[in-house]
């Protein structure tokens, strides 16, 4: 248990330090960095402009500017966003309440709908009901993720429905696979045989049997429902992280596009670590 | 499923002829404005109507899916070659190599994969010629998109390079170089041929998704993230139905692409 901790945690760090180094050297690398549209304005006299200039020279050299950076962020200070000219942890605190929320409620509906279509078609074992299920999760894969955001809201629809319907057809894939390969495992086959009830076996035999990849799995669909934040809340007008995220990077803003990288990277390696932790102190079997 | 697949194949080779005669098919090019006839409704001469900007919705969508279409396989063959020689590197050399190829990974997949995309879109030039909006879209999908197949090509060259026919041929002195060649890239053959269908879709989704934010294609040439961007200013499903053409196509496409795919995979 100690390994796997001291392992996640090193793999944790290293991903975040080099997850936050790489979004601040595509930022700096990015044609353009150097200008700044206000040092056009007419109305700035030559020693405001100069200013202005030697606030971008500040992050030029990309090492200094992330080594700096890191030294502000463990006292808190994470910078200020050049767009809004507000720091970037009042901007964050602001929207992640928002996100949180969507993505909460648009998960937690995701599960709850592909876990149970999936138990429902392998304790059924009906072969339309499986092909309509396969066929409309097909068809739900088949639509943008930014399609069904604007189609939810032209029905008037919430956004976590919205995440819900992005999400939930590739959980329901994985479930409903993972729970056909522990329906075919020797035990619960016999444990079919010797007549024990549908929901004792599903409960005690096929859930713990696929309980590791069901755990891995819930820490990637995390992953999977910040992705799909981003064009929901950037077409619904939502003020949220993903919405924040678009922002930044249309307009550059190297501080707040590398806090909300080493965010966005931060939630989803802590899901993949928890899921991973989880596992092993339930002693789950391997899948 | 045989039926399925059969009538998948049809209807992407129909799509596929049917885009590549946009110039035959359709009255007007892409680009040419009725200032006239502006957001008008299906006619006999326009038979999904016209944009906001007066421009025939049907030679648009035959052009998009020309684009769309055409160059989400080139930007899956970009990747599925990246993976093979990255992925197929690091797991023929092995030990540190490969450990430091699998940190890379991670880092690539940690982060969602649209949100990687939008980053790296946005950091590229977005006030281009329609002509370079195309290349930098499809060619950053192409290079981003390695990471995953690489984790499998990896695995599989590291399992060929313990294998008995690599052993022996590197027991009769042949040369690494043919070894990787003549031996083992063959035998990785229908690991990246299912690699590269895996992609395929996923890039025309991506392309779609990247459109609708407004990092895709730009204007006046059409792709189906363009031609989805007009959904924004429906007001309800009925108003103008016609308008979900594109969304259709793309679904039937996509559907049709993941049957195929399945095939493949089956066979791989």
């Amino acid at each position: 248990m100690r390994t796997i901790l001291l392992r996640n945690a090193m793999g944790f760090l290293t991903t975040v330090l080099l997850g936050g180094f790489l979004a601040a050297t595509l930022v700096r690398l990015a044609p353009g960095f150097d200008v700044d549209e206000s040092q056009l304005d007419p109305r700035l006299g030559v020693s405001s402009v100069e200013y202005l200039r030697q606030g971008r020279q500040a992050h030029r050299n990309i090492v200094a500017f992330y080594m700096r950076y890191w030294r502000k962020a463990l006292h808190g200070d994470l910078g200020e966003s050049q767009m809004y000219s507000r720091p970037v942890s009042e901007l964050i605190r602001e929207r992640a309440w928002t996100t949180v929320r969507i993505a909460g409620m648009g998960l937690a509906a995701a599960w709850v709908i592909s876990l149970g279509l999936a138990i429902v078609v392998c304790k059924s074992r009906k072969r339309t009901v499986d092909v309509g299920t396969m066929f409309t999760a097909g068809t739900l894969l088949s639509v943008p993720a930014a399609a069904i955001g604007l189609l939810t809201v032209m029905v008037e629809g919430s956004a976590a429905i919205a995440i819900a319907l992005i999400v939930s057809p590739r959980l329901y894939r994985y479930c409903r696979n993972l729970l056909a390969c522990a329906y075919e495992l020797p035990h619960i086959l016999a444990a079919r045989a010797r007549g024990i009830s549908e929901t004792r076996i599903l409960l005690f035999h096929a859930l713990p049997s696929c309980g590791r990849s069901l755990l891995a799995l819930g820490g990637v669909s995390v992953s999977i429902a910040i992705g799909a934040a981003i064009p929901v809340e950037a077409l619904c007008n939502l003020s949220g992280i993903g919405q924040l995220a678009w922002q930044s990077a249309l307009a550059r803003d190297l501080p707040l596009l590398v806090t909300i990288t080493i965010l966005v990277t931060v939630t989803t390696l802590a899901a993949n670590s928890c899921a991973e932790i989880v596992s092993e102190a339930l002693h789950l079997p391997q899948s | 499923m045989k039926l399925l697949r059969k009538l998948a194949w049809i209807i992407l080779l129909t799509v596929a002829a049917l885009s590549a005669m946009a110039s035959v098919l359709s009255t007007s090019g892409y680009a040419t404005q009725f200032r006239e006839e502006t957001s008008a409704a299906p006619s006999r001469q326009h038979w999904l109507g016209t944009d906001e900007l007066g421009r025939d919705r049907f030679a648009r969508l035959l052009y998009g899916t020309r684009i769309s279409l055409g160059l989400a396989p080139v930007a899956a063959l970009l990747a599925t070659a990246l993976a093979a020689a990255i992925g197929g590197g690091a797991g023929y050399l092995g030990g540190r190599w490969q450990r430091g190829m699998t940190v890379m990974i991670d880092l690539f997949l940690c982060l969602p994969w649209l949100f990687l995309l939008v980053i790296a879109r946005a950091m590229l030039p977005l006030n281009v010629s329609p002509m370079v909006s195309v290349l930098v879209t499809f060619g950053l999908l192409g290079a981003l998109g390695w990471a995953g197949p690489a984790r499998v090509v990896a695995a599989s060259v590291a399992a060929l390079r313990d294998s008995e026919c690599v052993l022996q041929a590197r027991a009769v002195g042949t040369t690494e170089w043919r070894i990787l060649l003549r031996h083992i890239f063959p035998r990785l053959l229908p690991i990246l041929s299912a690699q590269f269908l895996i992609l395929v879709p996923v890039f025309v989704l991506s392309e779609a998704n990247l459109g609708m934010l407004g990092l895709g294609v730009a204007e006046p040439l059409p792709s189906w993230g363009s031609l989805l961007r007009e959904m924004e200013s429906l007001y309800g499903l009925t108003s103008a139905p016609w308008r979900l053409v594109p969304l259709g196509l793309l679904m039937l496409v996509v559907n049709s692409l993941q049957l195929v795919m399945g095939d493949e995979e089956t066979s791989a």
